[in-house]
């Protein structure tokens, strides 16, 4: 491929006809270059998806710690030792960091942004494979730092995943001076790494995209991250600014969140917000394009409303920037604010509910096969249809005032994050891995694991809905210090609740397990095993350096299937006919 | 390393380097966005900080608004000259816009080190502080502007990649833009 660069309105011209031969084939790649230095986006996806599953597990041995402390007050835990007050702190703060920075970012949006556009697109990679790969080194080191951050001086950050200052602002208070200043140093870089992978992926959907495929035949799941990259990119520069400001505050004496000095705290809560709830739609919106891709899939019809579906998507990014003060309703904003932000939390969950409500309306008389990703998919629905209705409750600034920060809070975002981040990531591993290693994991395990991670997580956060509503605060790390909450009933939810937490935390090994056997000794899978439409599903699996052998075209939407008056149920969207 | 097909189609008709440097630019403006839109709300709730933006130097501001559009001039003249594909010729006035960049920095550290030897340091107030932040991080901006376009200079030089001679003149039209509006917020305003 010898054309330059300024020939690059023409690429129409090279796609049908074979003149891309596989670049990766002719030459051998070393060990390290192979796995460590590749420019191919199937490699790097894979990166950010193990890294994404090993801050999975460092996440949730922290929910353990910290939940066992929460059952089983001043008792040694198992596998941690005494939990003092900081030790709580730090392990809550960089649960809910690591868990969204490092976990639902890295999986949902890098490792299958990555991964599935280049192939759901019909091209060969990224556009800029080196930005690419810089990307995720950005996103490694950061990785490393906040896991670094406990083992600094004075140890981890322990001022809530949100840094509200002038807790997080002086060392004086958050009493970690190096671990404050790491931990914001890595999401600063985390977000960098987002932004570079965010740029690439807008660039590729737009420009990159197989000859023929239209904008409305291009699938769900490649419209929903790049409208989450989108949002993602929109958001987030306040808190850039912002992250670099409390910076100074930290380390080099600026007032800006300093109320003495002629700074505002509440500055910073709205610098954040302003990114952080558009980030759960961030995070969503990934993991709702995979849903629609596997309920059509396994359920044999086409999707019910295409067009409704990228509508209320769009809807709902708009409307995702006008929320965000509903994190401050007892901050002292301007009660008119509070009302006007009610509104618009409580409308933005008519877009959601219309996408709910097209999804089931997908389903609706196919034939459904429940394999184990339409079982995840159904139970995203399911689950998230619980955190969106109790999340009607906290946007109503009223009722908000009673519920803010108790456990019903964090059992509400639970509800929304955990279907997102884990429920999404399992559907997303289960459908795409038979493309993306070539064999099929074990059906009866995952089932297994499927139901017990699905019955302990509703252990885990019902009763914490309960408990919240009695008063539970999200903050205290030992209720024996406040006797109208420590009654042997609450008592008996905080304990239930961590039992079902060990109970989900058990399983998880077999997923593991399965998940790196079946690498090496799956049942082979072909290129098309769930008879899909999509193009990734037309490249070979796992698809070669390249992808395609033939760069495809496209001749219809993705989501043709039961055609009346065809053999065959399905019908590739790079089919002629 | 090959460049993937990928990087050379265009579905939009928008080349993809043009359109990954418009996405660039868009999340900088939230950025900067993000960090005027706390100034100005700091700003209408203390008048008292007029007082403290009495002490900017708006001649030294004045004229580095002058050096930096004059550099953006020199920067359109180089996408002229690589579009008739005069590599060389796009270089020298890469050139011109790098030095003009220098310029700028250049005063800019003399007025740094007036002010901050009278005691006005980024701890002073929060005005100070904003100042130090906002023109800081516009500078960098600049440095890495004059970094990149060095290399893009050192290939058009070579008749090479001279697409990259309007990328990087677009960036610098940005950097350019942001310091339009610090200028009057943070020196102007009194």
């Amino acid at each position: 491929m010898a054309e330059s660069p300024s020939h690059a309105h023409d690429g129409h011209a090279h796609a049908g006809h074979g003149a891309h031969d596989g670049h990766g084939g002719h030459h051998e790649e070393s060990w390290f270059v192979h796995y460590f230095w590749s420019t191919d986006h199937k490699m790097i996806a894979k990166q950010y998806l193990v890294t994404g599953m090993l801050m999975g597990v460092i996440g949730a041995y922290f929910a353990y710690v910290f939940r066992m402390q929460l059952a089983f007050p001043g008792k040694p835990v198992p596998g941690y030792g005494l939990v003092t007050g900081a030790d709580y702190n730090a392990l809550v703060t960089n649960h809910g960091a690591i868990m969204i920075f490092w976990v639902a970012m890295p999986v949902l949006i890098a490792a299958f942004g990555n991964y599935l556009i280049p192939l759901m697109i019909g091209c060969d990679d990224m556009v800029f494979p080196r930005i690419n790969r810089l990307s995720y080194q950005i996103f490694a080191i950061s990785a490393v730092l906040v896991v670094a951050s406990f083992f600094v001086q004075g140890g981890a950050f322990g001022g809530a995943w949100t840094a509200y200052p002038p807790l997080s602002a002086k060392a004086e208070y958050s009493l970690t001076p190096a671990g404050s200043s790491l931990w914001l140093i890595a999401v600063a870089l985390e977000f960098v790494a987002f932004l570079l992978g965010g740029i690439n992926f807008v660039t590729t959907a737009m420009n990159s995209r197989a000859p023929g495929m239209k904008a409305f035949d291009i699938p769900i799941a490649v419209w929903m991250i790049v409208i989450a990259s989108i949002l993602f990119m929109a958001s987030v520069g306040p808190l850039i600014a912002g992250a670099l400001m409390l910076l100074f505050d930290q380390m080099i004496g600026t007032g800006f969140f300093d109320p003495d000095r002629g700074g505002d705290p509440i500055l910073w809560q709205h610098l954040f917000w302003f990114f952080g709830h558009p980030e759960v739609y961030v995070v969503l919106l990934p993991a709702m394009g995979f849903v629609a891709e596997i309920i059509t899939t396994f359920s044999r019809k086409k999707m019910f409303a295409y067009k409704t579906v990228l509508a209320t998507t769009f809807a709902t990014g708009l409307l995702s920037f006008f929320v965000w003060a509903h994190h401050q309703f007892i901050a002292g904003i301007d009660p008119r604010m509070a009302n006007v932000f009610s509104v618009t939390t409580v409308l933005i969950s008519v877009p959601i509910a219309e996408m709910c409500f097209v999804y089931i309306a997908t389903l609706y008389g196919g034939s459904i096969t429940f394999s184990v990703p339409m079982l995840w998919a159904l139970a995203f629905i399911a689950e998230f249809l619980l955190g969106g209705v109790t999340g009607i409750y906290l946007g109503s600034s009223g009722a908000d005032i009673y519920f803010h920060d108790t456990y019903f809070v964090v059992a509400h975002f639970h509800y929304t994050f955990f279907p997102i981040a884990i429920i999404g990531s399992f559907a997303g591993m289960t459908y795409w891995y038979p493309k993306m290693f070539g064999t099929f994991m074990n059906e009866a395990w995952n089932k297994l694991h499927f139901w017990v991670t699905i019955i302990g997580f509703n252990g885990i956060f019902l009763p914490l809905f309960i408990t919240g509503a009695s008063g539970d605060h999200r903050r205290i790390f030992d209720y024996t210090n406040f006797p109208e909450l420590d009654t042997p009933e609450l008592q008996s939810l905080r304990v239930l609740a961590t039992v079902s937490l060990l109970v989900m935390l058990v399983i998880q090994p077999v997923f593991l397990i399965n998940f790196f056997y079946s690498m090496f000794r799956g049942k082979k899978a072909g290129a098309n095993p769930w008879k899909a439409n999509t193009l990734e599903w037309q490249a070979a699996s796992p698809p070669p350096h390249g992808n395609f052998p033939t760069l495809p075209e496209v001749y219809r939407g993705p989501y043709e299937f039961s055609v009346p008056g065809r053999d065959e149920d399905y019908w590739p969207q790079n089919s002629p006919n | 390393m090959m460049r993937p097909i990928a990087t050379t189609r265009s579905a939009t008709g928008i080349p993809t380097g043009r359109l990954a440097v418009w996405w660039v630019i868009a999340s900088e403006i939230v950025i900067f966005g993000g960090l005027l839109g706390g100034y100005l709300l700091h700003r209408f709730g203390h008048p008292e900080w007029a007082t403290a933006a009495a002490h900017t130097n708006t001649m030294a501001g004045g004229f580095n608004t002058f050096v930096l559009l004059t550099s953006s001039l020199s920067a359109v003249l180089a996408h002229a000259a690589a579009e008739k594909g005069e590599g060389p010729k796009a270089a020298k006035y890469l050139g011109l816009t790098m030095l003009g960049g220098l310029v700028f920095l250049i005063v800019k550290s003399f007025e740094w080190t007036y002010e901050i030897s009278h005691g006005y340091t980024i701890t002073a107030n929060t005005f100070w502080s904003f100042y130090y932040t906002a023109a800081g991080l516009h500078g960098f901006h600049v440095i890495a502007g004059m970094v990149i376009m060095g290399f893009v200079a050192a290939d058009a030089m070579k008749n090479r990649e001279l697409q990259r001679v309007e990328l990087i003149g677009i960036y610098w039209h940005f950097v350019d833009l942001v310091w339009i509006f610090l200028f009057p917020l943070l020196y102007i305003a009194k």
